[in-house]
């Protein structure tokens, strides 16, 4: 068994800590951190309920080690609300009711943040192809994607207006 | 659920890789992509007492033609492949497989290298290698060796690698002129492993099919070629017929298990039909269409 000294960023701040080495990111996150917006929602790497970015991509916490973020910029659902202010994600989400109980939404939130970066004006096919990997089963996935090009929408108009 | 404790280990040169696992030979595995191994280890069906996390070899992330084949970086991602302009404009085999491999967020950790080396009939890429007849580098402490695609899968998650090899890429030969293919995968829902689905990469000379592999997955215990349905192909002048012979063919020739995704019959059945389709769209693709 072994133990490793990390250090990472999450939501902006460095962070050093001792892990064994079969800490998956996700318990990291959650029990270490105390980080609890990530969620677990099986055993299976299936649901993408644990959805964070790790350098900019979003990934599967539940099937990545926390020694392997060594050295990485991990965002979780924290970081979005800057200042108190709602994420143009997070105001989607409210505007649109893209969620119901609201297990799966931070980790759809963290995925669309990931994929808006590379696709900033998606059309609606690849808005479903991009959040393919997190499931839903409240929705029904249209109120998602709806919520999904208001933020698009918003985040696009914001960087029009030079803000 | 908790993976059992192991040591960890995380070289920076691949010589250091190597190193490691001669060093720790029998008990070392490496990590790459770990969306495979990592499930596995969550529920103990394996506790490598060691890992070699090669995420850090950064010089076996790439995706360009060198001379007359693709080479492809054992730790090149799959979203990275999917993004490829290369692969989208002359690997579009590739390019179909690389979009229906589990979904977006598995595909950014996902390594091509690992999907290979992990010798799963029901993953996706071993049956695109087959039909393109692609060689397999392998190094190790005495140097490199070349693994023709077809002496690769040697069983159930076995491969024709030695524990103290790592493999470091994938060759795919240039598609000559006249040649095309796809692949068509049957899924359950998006993430899912195939219920049944065929590659195929073919030549045509005027209407005849010149040259045709084919390969299947998730239809048998080993990584397979359809040589029955390829011999269907051979020579003859493209038609409906010939290619309703080759889909059966491979639907007599594949070995599929029952289970959640179908009976034998049925996947029979949809292996029939996932060749045909293949095989219609990797002729369209080779008069210049999509
Ligand atoms: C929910 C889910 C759905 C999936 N669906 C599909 C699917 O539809 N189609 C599909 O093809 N795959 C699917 N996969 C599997 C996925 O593509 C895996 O990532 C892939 O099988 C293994 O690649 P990896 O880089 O993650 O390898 P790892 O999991 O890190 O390793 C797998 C095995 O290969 C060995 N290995 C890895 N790299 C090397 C190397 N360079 N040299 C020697 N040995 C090596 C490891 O030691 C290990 O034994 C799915 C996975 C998940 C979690
Ligand atoms: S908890 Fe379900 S994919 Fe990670
Ligand atoms: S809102 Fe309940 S799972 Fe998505």
């Amino acid at each position: 068994m072994s133990n490793h000294e990390i250090t990472l960023t999450i939501n902006g701040e460095t962070v050093t800590r001792t892990v064994e080495a079969r800490t998956l990111l996700v318990h990291f996150i959650r029990e270490d951190l105390s980080l609890t917006g990530t969620h677990i929602g099986c055993d299976t790497t299936s649901c993408g309920a644990c959805t964070v970015l790790v350098d900019g991509k979003p990934v599967k916490s539940c099937t990545m080690f926390a020694v392997q973020a060594e050295g990485a910029d991990i965002e979780t659902i924290e970081s979005l609300a800057a200042g108190g202010s709602l994420h143009p994600l997070q105001e989607g989400f409210w505007e649109k009711h893209g969620l119901q109980c609201g297990y799966c939404t931070p980790g759809m939130i963290m995925s669309a943040k990931g994929f808006l970066a590379e696709h900033p004006n998606p059309t609606e096919d690849e808005i479903r192809h991009g959040i393919s990997g997190n499931l839903c089963r409240c929705t029904g996935y249209n109120k998602i994607v709806e919520a999904i090009q208001y933020a698009a929408e918003k985040l696009q108009s914001a960087e029009a207006g030079g803000e | 659920m908790i993976p059992g404790a192991f040591d960890y280990h995380s070289p920076r040169t691949l010589d250091e890789a190597l190193s490691l696992l001669q060093k720790h030979a029998g008990e070392a595995k490496i990590l790459a992509g770990g969306q495979s191994l990592i499930p596995a280890m969550r529920f103990r069906l394996a506790m490598p007492p060691i890992l070699v996390d090669i995420n850090r070899l950064d010089d076996l992330r790439y995706v360009e033609e060198r001379g007359d084949h693709l080479a492809i970086g054992a730790m090149t991602r799959e979203h990275a492949l999917e993004d490829s302009q290369v692969v989208r404009s002359s690997y579009p085999l590739l390019h179909d497989t690389a979009r229906v491999i589990a979904d977006p967020l598995v595909r950014n950790q996902a390594t091509v290298g690992g999907n290979i080396a992990h010798a799963d009939p029901a993953n996706d890429h071993p049956a695109t290698m087959l039909a393109y007849h692609a060689t397999v580098i392998a190094k190790g402490p005495s140097g490199e060796r070349k693994i023709p695609i077809d002496d690769f899968f040697t069983g159930l998650f076995e491969n024709a690698m030695k524990e103290d090899e790592i493999l470091t890429e994938i060759r795919i030969p240039k598609p000559g002129a006249n040649s095309g293919g796809a692949y068509t995968k049957l899924e359950r829902k998006v993430g899912d492993y195939a219920i049944s689905a065929a590659a195929v990469q073919l030549r045509l000379d005027g209407g005849t099919i010149a040259e045709a592999r084919i390969g299947l997955t998730n239809v048998s215990a080993v990584p397979m070629r359809a040589r029955a349905a390829e011999a269907e192909l051979l020579g003859k002048s493209v038609s409906d017929a010939v290619i309703e012979a080759a889909g059966k063919a491979a639907a007599g020739e594949c070995d599929p298990s029952p289970d959640l995704r179908g009976t034998i019959e049925y996947k029979r059945d949809m292996t029939r039909v996932m060749v045909k389709r293949s095989i219609h769209k990797a002729i369209a693709r080779a008069k210049g269409g999509n």
